[in-house]
């Protein structure tokens, strides 16, 4: 197969060029090249010569017949499966150039195409948003319609396993911001306050959005998978077909799941956030943890704390609602998975971080 | 020539015996039907001959190489030689159609990029998809077109050998009959040798020059299609009673 497929033999009247051997994919640049090292011109007269050639495939078999249209050649070849492979790749030609109206984008309409696009999800979201307010009020009209059991398992899976996770960062971001104030407040000599600093800042900020960070993590993002999955294998609509309705067996479960357990996770959080804080404030700045506590009871009112589960439910609703609705919008192929996945937890810590905000701004407006 | 040799083979999925002293040939040129009730092990033989599935016991030889012991290198030019059809495209879903035939072109020549547009071109001309198909996602296209689309794929290289695992299975009678004819065209065009595995009676009839039906872990009848409904065999008497 090393051998050279091509030789080329200049004569008086004309160029010829002589292929031999196997002419497959694989030597095909090796002759691309060398007929183009050798410029040949439409007015000589060329022949390709095919006698010595002991294998065709379809690859060169199109190269030889858009040499033979570029120079207006002649085929020499007495084998009849080399013609037969030849005047296939000839037909095709003819057919690829009565229809080649390929069409390109361009960046207008390619941009174009993106708003609208993202315009249609958006509005998607919204229709979901719907289902969703009617199948709760589906819900409330009797009681036999709420799946006890598909809510407790979904308080399992994706709440309490969670306890011990949500635990360990809470308590680890408790150690770390109490170290970091012991620093600055012993050089005031303003001890005491870490406790206000604490309370505040744990109770009303830190502890929900640790936890809601924590659980879109890992819940949003397995809500996303699950459904998705069980899109590609069409179970989603073998569930319709018989009957269940998806949104009051998969969506409504899981939303009410995370509603009732955040607040719960939230409460964990302020707990061991809090013990992150006496320890250090107990080893570095020499106030035991009943002074701590003391101090707690008399300046952080208990507001603070209401205000920091209050968010939870919200945030929960945002978390779990776009978990499943990226795991609904899961197309047929194996991308799709991954790609809504990835969304899934992007798009719900930037939900949850926007009404943060939201909340921050009305509570103080309120003066709460 | 005989392409394929299957000489004793036997496969074992823990407890279960699937094959036991599974034997057939597979000559050049002919289209190769592997036959049998659910559960006989046809697409597992098939996977056998294609190196995704280790068997126990006995020797296939394939383009007169014997898999059980070949080297990687063997291997990977034999992988070459061959074209695979899964039984639901198994096209690469993060690539478009064009993308998805030129992968191997790609990978394993060292042809200019307009060359391969071209090849890519033909190869869709061939299996009867539009051009303007080239710039769809296996996602976008409906499981008879994700069909030809595995067959274009399966051709890139221009293998010697085609291997298609259920071809027509959900796909409409008229499509499937279409590929019947495909695959006919294809055999003669490119002087393909074609094995295929299938339930489809009236492909069993318009397309195969000689099958092989396995029962009860073996082959019970190997041949063509005049002579086998003289088999005593439940399978064999059930499955042709009806002729078309």
């Amino acid at each position: 197969m090393n051998k050279k497929p091509l030789h080329i033999d200049f004569q008086k009247d004309g160029v010829s060029l002589d292929f031999s051997g196997e002419l497959t994919l694989y030597n095909l640049t090796q002759a691309q090249s060398l007929i183009e090292t050798n410029t040949l011109s439409n007015t000589q007269k060329i022949i390709i010569n095919l006698e010595q050639v002991q294998y065709l495939d379809t690859a060169f078999a199109l190269f030889l017949t858009d040499i033979q249209e570029k120079y207006n050649a002649e085929i020499q070849c007495g084998n009849k499966n080399f013609l037969h492979t030849l005047a296939l790749t000839k037909e095709h030609k003819k057919r690829l150039d009565t229809n080649d109206n390929i069409h390109k984008k361009n960046i207008i309409e390619y941009i174009g195409k993106t708003f609208y696009e993202s315009y249609l999800s958006f509005i998607s979201f919204v229709e979901f948003l719907g289902k969703i307010f009617t199948s709760f009020l589906l819900y409330f009209k009797s009681i036999k319609n709420i799946r006890i059991k598909e809510i407790a398992f979904e308080i399992n899976e994706s709440a309490v396993r969670a306890f011990g996770i949500v635990a360990l960062t809470s308590f680890l971001i408790g150690l770390v911001t109490a170290y970091q104030a012991a620093y600055q407040l012993q050089r005031y000599g303003g001890n005491i306050f870490i406790v206000d600093m604490m309370g505040i800042s744990i109770f009303r900020e830190l502890a929900p959005l640790i936890t809601a960070i924590v659980i879109a993590g890992r819940s949003g993002s397995a809500y996303t998978a699950q459904i998705g999955a069980m899109k590609i294998t069409q179970e989603i609509d073998a569930m319709r077909t018989m009957g269940f309705d998806p949104y009051t067996f998969l969506v409504l479960p899981r939303i009410i799941a995370l509603i009732i357990m955040l607040p719960i996770l939230i409460f964990v959080s302020d707990m061991m956030a809090m013990l992150g804080g006496i320890i250090v404030a107990d080893l570095s700045l020499d106030l035991t943890p009943s002074l701590f506590l003391d101090r707690l009871s008399e300046v952080v009112a208990i507001k603070h704390f209401y205000v920091g589960l209050i968010k939870g439910p919200f945030f929960a609703f945002l978390i779990a609602s776009i978990g499943i609705y990226r795991g609904l919008m899961v197309k047929d192929d194996t991308q799709s998975i991954g790609f809504n996945t990835t969304k899934s937890v992007v798009e719900s810590l930037f939900a949850v971080i926007v009404c943060d905000a939201i909340f921050s701004i009305a509570f103080t407006n309120l003066g709460i | 020539m005989e392409l394929i040799k299957v000489k004793d083979v036997k496969t074992v999925f823990g407890e279960k015996v699937v094959h036991d002293g599974l034997d057939l040939h597979v000559d050049e040129g002919e289209i190769y039907g592997l036959l049998g009730p659910s559960g006989c092990g046809k697409t597992t033989l098939l996977r056998e001959m294609v190196m995704l599935q280790e068997f126990e016991a006995g020797s296939i030889e394939i383009l007169g190489k014997k898999i059980e012991n070949i080297s990687e290198e063997d291997a990977q030019e034999l992988r070459r030689k061959w074209g695979v059809l899964f039984q639901f495209g198994a096209l690469f879903s993060s690539l478009t159609l064009a993308e998805n035939i030129a992968l191997a072109l790609r990978e394993y020549s060292t042809l200019s990029e307009a060359m391969i547009q071209e090849i890519v071109a033909f190869k869709l001309d061939l299996v009867g998809l539009k051009p303007s198909d080239a710039f769809l996602y296996p996602s976008e296209i409906s499981g008879g077109m994700r069909k030809k689309a595995g067959i274009a794929r399966a051709l890139a290289m221009d293998p010697k050998l085609l291997f298609l695992d259920e071809p027509t299975s959900g796909l409409d009678p008229i499509s499937a009959r279409e590929f019947d004819e495909l695959i006919l065209q294809l055999r003669s065009m490119l002087g393909l040798t074609i094995v295929i595995v299938t339930h489809d009676l009236h492909s069993i009839y318009n397309t195969l020059d000689r099958m092989a039906i396995i029962d009860n872990k073996k082959v019970a009848y190997e041949g063509s299609l005049e002579e086998v409904t003289s088999v005593k065999n439940d399978f064999i008497q059930t499955f042709f009673r009806d002729k078309i």
